[in-house]
């Protein structure tokens, strides 16, 4: 059992991404996008290239700096405490681990393309309001040596700039991973004006030609290439969340010494000061999950299901709870839109559905634990 | 327990796990293998332990002899010396072939870390060695009366006599103060000192002319606490822990340890199987009864998370990054958690858990007893009081 315990290395990481993001992308930089109708900063996805940190998961020899799974987590906690926005989940954590699962010649391109920064990737994956990849109705009709892909995806998150589309589609006897250029012919995708501003899409295929050389991974059978990828994601989100709750937790605890009431700071009343100290509770066991998920991926990838799931579960329960305390211990400037905590709440719903909500991923968990 | 462990290799570690499993295989005996760990078959120990069956008895020798009843305690104190990542090994292979706890104590939960604090050499090799072979029960005389919530206002006296002193009081909801040998109490030996720096932590033996001990009859039906009563009791100068009149930061240290057993450490409300396991085991229809799953869904995605939590506290007390004031959260989140568990164990058992000795046991008793989780060793409330005050640093 690898050690629960942060090194200094990841310490360090997570120092030198606060003292970046602080600078580079604060919520005022989430902010400033929204109200100017942007949803992507490509400068600064350039600058996260730089550092590294869009090859966290990709070997060095496809120019990677191959941190692992328990780094990318450190760097997204960081990233989602100031509610950066960029697509290093969907590229960088989700795409970077199936192509590591494919890494041929054609797949080691990617990777290195993502590394540097050149390519960013989304997952086209769900067709309903809700994740179940298993139902994936949209098809990918044989067609001479290769297929025609039909159908709607939606919540296609950072689908709207993404270079790439990792598309999974029905296939005569089970479901294809496609690796598809976001600008082929036939693929509409129609960018969503989303509650937390950031960048999804629905996105409709009609009659996409595709390849052999399209595919990730073998015909028929393309969750054994998108189940580690979905892992690493929802782990990596599991982590943004985290630092999304941790975000707004700071914001409260300080309101709570700040605001005066009754001639004291409001933070003085023990009902206000229990609230937040189960908050904390609650925040430092799920960093446990959080920590014990990317220690499982980087020792024991094959075997992390539970502790992902465990990790999306709690993060997710976590983060709401963080940001409707947060809110209702901010008292009436809590619910105006000139205050960030509002900007923290419509994430942490927006986290809460992506690559499974809790229902979803709690019902792993019972599955594992047998029952 | 021992900060900066060596290192060691996968490969010791795995030869460490290959004489585990052989050594276990030769002397853990099969009726000590059905992975039970309640209130029926646990080991307390003691001089008046009667032993439930031979093989309860042989097993609790054969660990005693290895040190793994206290298995992270040094090995001239009684203890086999095992480093964190050993003891990890220890755990999983004890709960791979379901062997039961040899033995449970409050000597091993409590007394036994703060003797290894702040007890005095003569004092470990004295009391540690019979606590890890169960030969002597401790029990703890804490709270008073008029001292709950706010222990350090308690009024049980110790007058100095010279070569020892001279106790009167009264304890309460001391744990089976009537079956332990000696108790580990607070007791106030300056009156005129600001309260949390009058006591001192002292060591007496149960049989000690003086003091008798009251059962408390609890809504479980049973018994597990008593008052205990001083009266005129002499205690050798010798048997305080820690120096006179500081005896609080000995009683602080040992409830951090008393905090983590409850919330799991030791007594393992939160270890062993899975909760909905446990309810299909006894009929519920975990399947079928929406409402009944989605409660126990949430109830195992937070037991295994604050199991995970506990996991973490000890890697990084191992690495020598201490917890600070995490045994106030985990005994908080634990016993919160263990309330609710039993609140669903009670409705899956429908009528069938409502009679005493019906088909389900002493679930009743069990769910009774879990209310006071959030009670013993200091309230939820108190608990996040001081996660209040001591982590988030909110004033007042």
């Amino acid at each position: 059992m690898a050690k629960l315990v942060v090194t200094e290395e990841e310490t360090m990481l997570a120092d030198a991404a606060r003292g970046f993001l602080d600078e580079a992308a604060p919520v005022a930089h989430l902010r400033g996008l929204r109200d100017s109708g942007q949803t992507r900063d490509a400068a600064l996805w350039r600058e996260m290239a730089s550092m590294g940190w869009t090859g966290v998961l990709i070997p060095e020899a496809a120019g990677g700096s191959a941190m692992g799974h328990a780094a990318a987590g450190v760097l997204a906690h960081e990233m989602g405490k100031t509610l950066v926005t960029s697509p290093f989940i969907s590229s960088a954590v989700i795409a970077a681990t199936a192509l590591r699962q494919v890494a041929d010649a054609r797949a080691n391109a990617a990777l290195a393309s993502i590394a540097d920064g050149t390519a960013t990737y989304a997952l086209a994956l769900d067709e309903g309001s809700k994740f179940n990849p298993a139902g994936t109705e949209m098809t990918a009709r044989r067609d001479g040596n290769g297929w025609q892909l039909t159908g709607d995806k939606t919540f296609v998150v950072d689908g709207g700039h993404a270079d790439r589309l990792l598309v999974l589609a029905r296939t005569d006897d089970g479901l294809t991973l496609f690796d598809l250029d976001a600008g082929r012919a036939g693929i509409t995708r129609d960018p969503r004006n989303m509650i937390d501003a950031r960048d999804a899409a629905r996105v409709r295929f009609d009659a996409v030609a595709a390849t052999g050389d399209d595919v990730l991974g073998t015909v028929d059978d393309g969750m054994t290439v998108l189940r580690p990828a979905l892992e690493a994601g929802q782990a990596a989100l599991a982590a943004e969340m985290s630092g999304l709750a941790a975000g707004a937790f700071a914001m409260t605890t300080q309101y709570l010494k700040d605001r005066k009431q009754f001639g004291v700071p409001i933070g003085s009343f023990q009902a206000l000061q229990h609230r937040a100290a189960h908050l904390w509770c609650e925040l430092e066991v799920t960093a446990s999950a959080i920590l014990n998920a990317g220690r499982q991926l980087d020792s024991d990838p094959g075997d992390a299901s539970l502790a992902v799931s465990l990790a999306k579960a709690r993060a997710t329960a976590t983060a709401q709870l963080a940001v409707i305390e947060g809110v209702q211990m901010h008292g009436g400037i809590g619910m105006t839109d000139a205050f960030d905590m509002g900007f923290y709440m419509k994430r942490a719903r927006v986290s809460a559905e992506w690559l499974g909500d809790y229902g979803y991923h709690a019902s792993i968990v019972a599955a594992h634990r047998g029952f | 327990m021992p900060g900066g462990d060596i290192v060691q290799s996968h490969s010791e570690l795995e030869q460490f796990r290959a004489d585990l499993r052989a050594w276990l295989e030769a002397n853990c005996p099969a009726e000590m293998r059905d992975g039970r760990r309640d209130e029926t078959t646990i080991c307390w120990g003691g001089k008046n332990w009667n032993f439930a069956s031979p093989a309860q008895k042989a097993w609790l020798e054969a660990c005693a002899g290895k040190g793994y009843t206290v298995p992270r305690w040094p090995v001239e104190y009684g203890g086999a010396g095992l480093t964190r990542e050993e003891e990890k090994v220890f755990r999983a292979e004890m709960d791979r072939i379901g062997a039961r706890s040899p033995l449970e104590s409050f000597g091993i939960w409590m007394l036994g870390p703060a003797l290894l604090h702040f007890g005095s050499n003569e004092q470990k090799l004295q009391y540690l060695p019979p606590i890890a072979r169960g030969e002597i029960r401790w029990c703890q005389g804490y709270s008073e009366p008029g001292a709950g919530s706010d222990l350090a206002s308690l009024q049980t006296r110790g007058e100095d006599m010279g070569d020892h002193w001279v106790v009167n009081g009264q304890k309460v909801w001391t744990s089976y103060a009537d079956k332990a040998d000696a108790i580990f109490a607070l007791v106030r030996t300056d009156r005129d000192a600001r309260k949390h720096l009058g006591i001192s932590f002292l060591l007496i033996d149960m049989n000690t002319p003086g003091v008798s001990t009251r059962p408390i009859k609890l809504i479980s039906g049973a018994s597990p606490f008593c008052e205990t009563f001083f009266d005129d009791v002499k205690v050798p100068k010798a048997n305080i822990v820690g120096t006179e009149n500081r005896g609080w930061d000995v009683a602080k240290y040992l409830l951090t340890h008393e905090r983590e057993m409850i919330s799991g450490g030791g007594g393992g409300l939160l270890g062993g199987r899975a909760l909905g396991a446990v309810l299909a085991d006894s009929g519920a229809d975990v399947a079928g009864d929406v409402t009944l799953r989605a409660a126990a869904m949430t109830c195992e995605v937070d037991a295994m998370a604050i199991g995970l939590t506990l996991e973490r506290y000890k890697d990084q007390a191992a690495a020598g990054t201490g917890a600070g004031d995490a045994s106030a959260m985990l005994k908080y989140m634990g016993t919160e958690l263990n309330k609710q568990r039993h609140e669903l164990l009670m409705a899956a058992g429908g009528s069938d858990a409502l009679e005493w000795d019906g088909p389900l046991g002493g679930r009743a008793a069990d769910w009774l007893r879990t209310k006071a989780n959030s009670i013993e060793g200091g309230t939820s409330e108190v608990m996040l009081s001081i996660v209040s005050r001591r982590v988030l640093g909110l004033p007042g």
